[in-house]
């Protein structure tokens, strides 16, 4: 072939290779701004979701770790004091006049006080807190077991997922309330738990208290902080934007577990 | 092109032979689908990674990112009291100014904190949500595939008839490692064979690297690391494996470049050619070249 033609075939296929390279990364964003787009990337959340279940079993337990692995400091992420006065006046008096509501698909309707957390049979345990960005603390939490909670208030049978309503408004303004929800197989799991200790400490305000949620086999933004109410419901349609959490509304997967 | 000029190139053609050998059939039809598909999906799960990366952009060993030891890599941005932004990497406790490509990077002069550079990113902008999904998506796509290959290999002998080096091959490496420093290419039909530094490359890609990465990728789901207790342990813990999973990301990177530079060197259009159409026209070995002994191994197969 002559020299001078293969020249423009290299330069014509070079210029090709960056055209389409440049294209497939403007591509990519563009296509990132579709819900059509988004929803059939997120398909892979079902799949991850199934997979895991059948993989693992519903049981599985979460790595457990010894006092000599704990986090010098638990790192608090997200809301470290939430900016709403009901909560501040609560927390002014230690936490003495909070309840915590549960109602919803449930039978017995009612509230606990702290002194009533504390009576319910209890779990502590050393788990590692995955972040959805990527770090890892270890820590060790005491809390009561929720399936306690919830044979106590005895959920109806279609309750298929449990709520929780959160003190921490996620806009400056105050409105916007953190929220998450978890299926039944974590509600009932062994180590969900709602602490009310760190580290043999009385929960602190950054990470949490006086309730926050353990669900350890799913990253950090389902272990709702500030729980204020449990609502069970059959669907988190009506909830927020219909996501199933705060995060979940801002395009993160329900089903954190990877 | 008319007669004339025709003419003139077959004479100015050292080896015209070569010209007129028949296209030898190098890679069958599902070898070179699941190229391309592998080809998508790394590319795809690389950039993805890298904005996940950029959320926390610091590697720890052991279970924890806060066990009081600092991290072994992080990127960073920081600004100076003029306002001026700049980049910077710490490994093992050496600081590098990074500024331009890791840390800091500029978009049409305006300078942005993201520890990967927008171009190397999807999203090319840190949105992690996003960036998630685009990752799973293609990880099922890449496993899928993946697996469908290997099945592939195992059934069709490929692994056997061309991936497993021979004993033949193993005792020539130090001369394949030779030949490729000076970039000198097999020809005739050592050039239909992979070498032996190519096979061991594409094995330790396909049974050591892409599983480990795939592996490591799974130990970061908190869920899966219940599957028998402590398994990601072994690995030096979370961390560790977020790691890992980082280190040989790279690592892939590494083959990819010097593959490429070899589909290059060796041919760019002849190897592209044959990744896609599947035919590969076998490069003739330079006049004074051939030895006795290859001359003597081409023989067989001229005939066929």
């Amino acid at each position: 072939m002559d020299p001078l033609r293969q020249r423009s075939r290299r330069r014509f296929l070079t210029g090709i290779g960056a055209a389409l390279g440049a294209a497939g990364l403007a591509g990519c964003d563009r296509l990132s701004q579709s819900d059509t787009v988004a929803s059939v990337l997120g398909s892979a959340e079902h799949l991850n979701a199934a997979v895991a279940k059948v993989v693992t079993g519903r049981r599985a337990m979460a790595q457990e770790y010894a006092e000599a692995d704990l986090s010098p400091t638990f790192r608090s992420n997200g809301t470290a004091n939430p900016n709403n006065p009901a909560y501040q006046t609560l927390a002014a008096s230690g936490f003495a006049d909070y309840k915590l509501v549960v109602d919803g698909l449930v039978a017995k309707p009612r509230s606990f006080t702290l002194a009533e957390l504390h009576a319910l049979p209890s779990r502590t345990q050393i788990t590692r807190h995955d972040c959805v960005e990527g770090w890892s603390a270890v820590g060790k939490w005491q809390g009561a077991r929720l399936s306690a909670l919830l044979d106590l208030v005895e959920p109806k049978r279609n309750a298929r997922y449990v709520v929780f309503h959160c003190a921490d408004p996620m806009n400056d303004d105050g409105t916007d309330p953190y929220y998450e929800s978890i299926g039944m197989d974590d509600a009932y799991h062994v180590q969900t738990i709602l602490a009310y200790r760190l580290d043999d400490q009385t929960l602190p305000i950054p990470n949490g208290a006086p309730i926050r949620l353990r669900v350890e086999r799913q990253l950090g933004y389902k272990h709702a902080k500030y729980v204020m109410r449990l609502e069970l419901v059959a669907s988190y349609a009506g909830i927020g934007d219909g996501n199933g959490g705060y995060w979940e509304d801002q395009g993160y997967q329900w089903y954190a577990g990877i | 092109m008319n007669e004339t000029t025709s003419t003139a190139t077959v004479m100015a053609e050292p080896r015209p032979a070569a010209r007129a050998r028949p296209l030898h059939y190098r890679h069958t039809l599902a070898v070179r689908i699941m190229h391309w598909i592998n080809v998508i999906a790394l590319a795809m799960m690389l950039m993805s990674g890298l904005n996940i990366f950029t959320a926390h952009p610091a590697l720890y060993w052991g279970n924890s990112s806060y066990s009081g030891a600092p991290p072994w890599l992080e990127i960073g941005a920081r600004m100076d009291a003029n306002g001026a932004m700049s980049g910077y990497t710490r490994i093992l406790g050496h600081e590098f100014d990074t500024t331009g490509v890791l840390g800091v990077s500029s978009d049409d002069g305006q300078a942005y904190a993201q520890a990967f550079p927008a171009w190397l990113s999807v999203p090319s902008h840190q949105w992690l949500a996003m960036a998630r999904a685009w990752h799973f998506f293609f990880a099922w796509i890449f496993l899928v595939n993946g697996l469908a290959y290997v099945l592939y290999t195992i059934v069709s002998r490929h692994l056997a008839r061309d991936l497993a080096p021979t004993r033949r091959d193993l005792a020539g490496i130090g001369r394949s490692i030779v030949d490729h420093l000076r970039f000198r290419h097999p020809s005739g039909d050592d050039a239909k064979r992979y070498n032996v530094l190519q096979k061991i490359a594409y094995l330790t890609v396909i049974f050591v690297l892409l599983p480990l990465i795939v592996l490591m990728g799974l130990g970061l789901s908190p869920r899966l690391d219940t599957l028998f207790g402590g398994w990601v342990g072994w690995f030096g813990g979370r961390q560790s494996v977020r790691s890992i999973h980082f280190i040989v990301a790279w690592l892939l990177v590494v083959f990819v470049l010097v593959h490429v530079f070899e589909v290059i060197v060796t041919g760019l259009w002849n190897n592209l050619r044959s990744m896609i159409t599947g035919r590969y026209r076998v490069p003739q070995a330079p006049a004074g070249h051939v030895t006795v002994q290859r001359m003597a191994a081409d023989a067989p197969l001229e005939e066929r």
